[in-house]
């Protein structure tokens, strides 16, 4: 959580910088919730991250250099200047690269958990990660109900951070509780506080564990507000103060940090090494990274194909000099 | 003894999944029913859980082919009819096509899209969609005109890592008949000099072939000899068997029988235009549908796709030119 709070102020300030093409999208208030989900994979598990999942990649075992480099767009980052900030990912490791249609990412992870049943690989799960406005897409629906037809061991992870860009939950569903959408497929779900590490940790656990054991797919609501905007452009004006006030404008980290003072499990002195400890990891990364060489289009192979001998070049022959 | 399009289809995926332990079929209806044409008969039986029934969910059921293979698996996903691939073009184009590019790991799909117009089945069951997948980067779109194609291309896409789009006719299914399965295949990405001719080159694939060969065998009797080549894949493209063609006959005309704007025929009047331009002896000429959605009535359906006579017009012009 710490270490992903510090990435992502980094990033921040680069943006600001001007040292970042592109958009920053930050998981600050929801890294108790993200943190549970990668707390609770396994190697072998599949996790498709949403855009607020720093926490829930780091703690799945991404490199914080994977996360410099594809921000700051180096030709040695897992996207090589090809896709950028949230969009990583090592599909051939277990973390899909989302795109950026939302709801998308479910039935991708659905597809790993039937790959895992054809080659009799058992006791692995998958998690998708999806905010309140991905619950209203076509693809959130079949994505879930899929899992559910078929009973694979999918975790659903819905944060609920009150607004998808800046539109409310008022105008995004017309249902009391986005956990009841759960019933219409023949599956319950937890509620966890998003804002309370405990809360979800063990709410994440729990839900993981029955996907694990055969239990089939798994719903689990987290009720948070998001502390930032949409993207770093967005200074989020629209955010109600009053709901800033409520417990849900609680800051996870800072609730945690709290609980680790009053039950004596940590002083201020560890928690602020724990802090530096984090700055130094990522300054060196960033520093690492600022060294790296950008992408060079006239190395870039410009080929879709897996298949090289099949892909058509469509260069202008009058502009070809050599030929 | 004979073999149907539509029985190839079925063969070819019968290999698939006997030589190939990563092969399932996904879809909808194709499990125990065996497909809405019977292009997965029996094959659930024979392969007892890798035919799996999808509930209608288009998007979920590509989203899932691509996920089995990443995670190593040669999904065939059958579309019931080409159109209802809409729900499923995110999936195909921002998920499926931009896979390796973006990661480096490959997407290897076959999507069947059970394509083009038959009698009476009206704007939804008859859409040919190539020209729209074949747009975007990171696809391969095959568009077998011949049983055999049908056949040997089909198990080329499933052995291809990237996602293939592979359009079979419905047209063609039931009465398009060969003598037996082929042994052997031309490479993927090579066009076919179907007849020869030195007239005029008529460009096809796909379902047009037929009316292409027919029109050409009206007009052998008008004593015009015309050279017929079967596209087979239009993307990628096989420019060089065009350009070859279109020398020796400096006449083109490209037939297809999707919507006229833009398109596989645009693209290859444009290619010949652009490299061949010395080589044409007349403006090249196209020959699509109508620029309306397809309708239901056998009279109206009739005219707004290309037919054999519609060809043999289109040819006879370009040969006064």
């Amino acid at each position: 959580m710490v270490l992903s709070r510090v990435l992502d102020d980094k990033m921040a300030g680069l943006y600001r910088a001007g040292k970042i093409h592109g958009g920053v999208f930050l998981g600050r208030g929801q890294e108790a919730l993200s943190v549970s989900v990668g707390l609770a994979l396994r190697e072998g598990d599949v996790f498709a991250p949403l855009i607020r999942d720093g926490a829930g990649r780091l703690a799945f075992g991404e490199p914080v250099l994977d996360a410099v480099r594809t921000f700051l767009g180096s030709a040695l980052g897992p996207m090589r200047g090809r896709d950028g900030n949230v969009h990583r990912g090592r599909p051939g490791e277990g973390l899909l690269a989302m795109i950026s249609h939302l709801g998308a990412m479910i039935s991708v992870v659905n597809g790993a958990l039937l790959a895992h049943r054809f080659q009799n690989l058992k006791g692995l799960v998958g998690a998708a990660c999806i905010g309140d406005g991905g619950t209203s897409t076509g693809a959130f629906h079949e994505g879930l109900n899929q899992a559910a037809v078929e009973r694979l061991p999918l975790v659903l992870v819905v944060a609920n951070n009150q607004y998808a860009y800046s539109t409310p939950t008022r105008r995004q569903f017309a249902c009391d509780d986005l956990a009841d959408k759960a019933a219409g497929y023949g599956l319950s779900a937890r509620r966890a506080d998003g804002t309370d590490l405990e809360d979800c940790l063990r709410v994440i656990a729990a839900a993981v564990a029955d996907a694990r054991a055969g239990g089939g797919p798994q719903m689990v609501v987290a009720r948070l507000l998001r502390l930032c905007g949409h993207g770093e452009h967005d200074d989020a004006h629209y955010i109600d103060p009053q709901l800033k006030q409520s417990p849900l404008g609680r800051d996870c980290l800072a609730v945690a940090e709290e609980r680790l003072l009053r039950e004596g499990w940590a002083d201020a002195e560890a928690i602020r090494a724990l802090r530096q400890k984090a700055a130094r990891e990522v300054d060196k990364a960033v520093a690492t990274v600022q060294r790296e060489p950008a992408p060079d289009p006239y190395k870039e192979n410009w080929c879709a194909l897996a298949s090289r001998h099949l892909s058509e070049m469509f260069e202008n022959p009058a502009l070809s000099t050599h030929s | 003894m004979s073999i149907t399009y539509l029985e190839a289809i079925r063969e070819a995926q019968a290999k698939a999944l006997a030589d190939d332990p990563r092969v399932f079929i996904y879809g909808q209806d194709v499990g125990a029913f065996g497909g809405a044409f019977k292009a997965t008969k029996n094959l659930a039986k024979e392969f007892p859980g890798r035919v799996l029934d999808a509930p209608i969910s288009e998007d979920a059921i590509v989203g899932a082919a691509i996920g089995a293979a990443i995670n190593g698996m040669r999904p065939i996903i059958e579309m019931q009819f080409a159109d209802f691939s809409t729900p499923g073009f995110n999936q195909i184009v921002n998920q499926a096509a931009t896979l390796y590019w973006r990661t480096q790991v490959p997407c290897p799909i076959t999507i069947r899209l059970p394509s083009g117009g038959t009698s009476g089945a009206g704007p939804f069951h008859s859409q040919s969609m190539e020209s729209l997948y074949a747009h975007y980067p990171g696809l391969i779109v095959m568009t077998p005109a011949t049983v055999e194609d049908a056949y040997s291309m089909l198990l080329e896409a499933v052995a291809i890592d990237d996602p293939v789009i592979f359009c079979e006719h419905k047209r063609l299914y039931y009465h398009l008949k060969a003598p037996a399965l082929p042994t052997e295949a031309m490479p993927v990405g090579k066009a076919r000099i179907h007849r020869p001719g030195r007239d005029l080159t008529i460009v096809a694939y796909s379902a047009m072939l037929h009316d292409a060969l027919a029109a050409a065998e009206e007009l052998a009797g008008e004593g015009a000899e015309i050279e017929v080549v079967d596209l087979r894949t239009i993307k990628p493209m096989d420019t060089d068997t065009i350009m070859a063609s279109v020398a020796r006959t400096g006449r083109l005309l490209c037939v297809g029988e999707s919507f006229p704007w833009g398109g596989v025929t645009a693209e290859v009047v444009a290619r010949v235009a652009t490299e061949g331009f010395a080589l044409l002896d007349a403006p090249p000429q196209r020959l699509n549908a109508k620029d309306t959605p397809i309708p239901y009535h056998p009279k109206l359906w009739l005219g707004h796709r290309p037919t054999a006579e519609s060809v043999c017009a289109a040819a006879r012009h370009l040969l006064q030119m």
